[in-house]
């Protein structure tokens, strides 16, 4: 299957791949998917005192559009608001990726670790976890 | 001097040999007659270079020509073989044993036969991707008419006892037919020797040309018919009807006479490739042989690199054209049937890269595939969270992964 020129831009030069100190408050990290499956990625978020995120990082096993997905979401997550983060749709990935339908999943995966970093970053801070959709994949 | 992408994956299939094309070529051109047009040269002509190729297969497989039945390819000879036996032997009995990590083309047409009434044993594998002989014998009843069991596996290369199966059938009266694609002009195939009562193969695996493959039908002790599986002209000795493919017979005969000839000399060096690779690339931590490598293909390799993922990995070394057992590669969404069978968990069966060689492979091709691989799967390592965890000694399998 031929890659979007995206895909194999990130897949190539990987953005902010890397560890953030979990044990840290301000540090939210989701680790989701299942190695029998094929991709699990983490993706941990910085928050700062205003609700900013100021750094984000990622590690993924998975296929060029799984790294590439979540390459993505850490590039768009910094500097966003908690509130603007969990706005990300994984629509809006398969869009600027150009992934086919065999990888939305890709981009599923994607948005449930953004989701559930925030969650980590919320639970942590003595918030309640968000009702999050159940994965659809 | 190399050129990109290297091709490594001789086990889907093999190059055309320009000597084959040579000899294809009159018929693709001036000598385009029907095999089968018995009154005019141009019939006769196309007649006498079927012969020569059938001589040149039997010459190879050690059988008589009149044993050869031309087919479009391995997986119709598996079709014919497995249906065929199974309409022809119906007042005999119902059952046939192959095992779990045959071909589809194997699978499948077992498939159908039990949905037209038949029985079907599939033999399980052991570690190494052998059978159990005994689990074999202990599996036949008076109702088995057929075992079906490859010659040599297509993803990890591993050899069947081939002799030791067909004695097990012959002590029961039952036929043994096995799909050899993988085989047949890679290691010697001897249907004599091995005891075949049937054989699929097909050309482009042996350096041959696309669309063309045959089956071997033994004619005396036992004298074995297949039913026909497709009907009109009576080809074939009627069991398989069908204009002959004149100059993918003719590629399909000089690629065997090739074959015979070049074996050994292809082997000694192929192998010596193959396992160059291989001693390299198990230098990577986490990294396994899949399958048995004593009783092994001597041209092809099939690897996985723990803690990263075949898709991912396989686009890391776009250089290489080789293959992956990673559910992403295909349209099912699970990885390869044979590595699970062998007892891989998911996720190594994922990490799977096949390696094939070929007599074209060249000693600068393999350098270069063995440093494209260490980069991709360092690279990838340091991007997985599997890696990091298991570099941290935590136990994936105390992490509670979400189903999906």
């Amino acid at each position: 299957m031929a890659y979007s020129d995206k895909v194999i831009d990130h897949y190539n030069n990987p953005r902010n791949v890397g560890t953030l100190d979990k044990a840290k408050n301000n540090v939210g990290t989701g680790l989701v998917g299942a190695p029998e499956c094929g991709d699990v990625m983490r993706l941990q978020i910085e928050v700062d005192e205003n609700q900013i995120i100021t750094d984000a990082k990622f590690k993924t096993f998975g296929c060029g559009s799984a790294i590439a997905s979540s390459s993505l979401a850490t590039e768009w997550l910094k500097g966003k608001s908690v509130d603007e983060a969990l706005a990300i749709d994984n629509m809006d990935i398969v869009e600027e990726l150009a992934l086919p339908p065999v990888k939305i999943h890709c981009s599923v995966l994607a948005e449930d670790a953004i989701k559930s970093a925030i969650n980590d970053y919320r639970v942590k801070n003595g918030l309640p976890a968000l009702e999050l959709p159940k994965s659809h994949h | 001097m190399l050129t990109f992408p290297i091709y490594l994956d001789n086990n889907a299939t093999t190059p055309l040999d320009p000597r084959v094309l040579d000899a294809m070529m009159p018929y693709l051109t001036n000598k385009f007659g029907n095999a089968a047009s018995r009154n005019h040269a141009f019939g006769w002509h196309a007649e006498e270079a079927v012969d020569y190729a059938r001589e040149q297969i039997a010459s190879l497989i050690n059988c008589s020509p009149k044993e050869i039945i031309f087919t479009s390819g391995a997986t119709e000879s598996d079709n014919l073989a497995i249906k065929g036996v199974f309409e022809m032997y119906a007042s005999k009995g119902n059952h046939i044993i192959t095992a779990t990590t045959e071909h589809k083309a194997v699978l499948d047409p077992c498939k159908h036969i039990e949905k037209m009434g038949g029985k079907v044993t599939y033999l399980k594998v052991d570690d190494k991707g052998l059978i159990n002989l005994e689990e074999l014998e202990a599996a036949i009843t008076d109702k088995t008419i057929l075992i079906s069991i490859m010659y040599a596996n297509n993803e990890i290369g591993v050899i069947q006892p081939i002799k030791e199966i067909s004695a097990i059938a012959k002590k029961h009266g039952v036929l043994f037919f096995t799909d050899a694609t993988q085989a047949v002009g890679k290691i010697p195939v001897d249907v004599e020797a091995d005891g075949i009562d049937l054989m699929a193969f097909s050309g482009h695996k042996m350096y041959g040309p696309k669309g063309v493959g045959a089956l071997y039908v033994r004619r005396k002790n036992p004298r074995v018919k297949v039913t026909a599986q497709m009907d009109g002209g009576g080809h074939e000795r009627g069991m398989r009807s069908g204009t002959l493919n004149v100059p993918g017979i003719v590629g399909l005969g000089k690629a065997a006479e090739i074959a015979k000839q070049d074996m050994e000399k292809d082997t000694a060096r192929i192998s010596v490739m193959r396992d160059r690779l291989e001693k390299e690339l198990l230098t990577i931590e986490e990294s396994y042989v899949n399958g048995s490598t004593e009783h092994r293909l001597p041209h092809v390799s099939n690897i996985s690199f723990k803690y990263v993922e075949g898709e991912g990995l396989m686009m890391g070394v776009k250089d290489i054209a080789v293959s992956s057992g990673s559910a992403c590669t295909s349209a099912s969404l699970e990885p390869s049937y044979v590595l699970k069978a062998l007892g891989l968990s998911d996720d190594l069966a994922h990490s799977s890269l096949r390696f094939g060689f070929s007599r074209f492979t060249t000693d600068e091709e393999v350098d270069y595939a063995i440093n494209h691989v260490k980069e991709a799967v360092a690279k990838l390592r340091e991007m997985s969270p599997l890696w990091e965890m298991f570099k941290e000694g935590i136990d994936l399998n105390s992490i509670e992964w979400a189903e999906h």
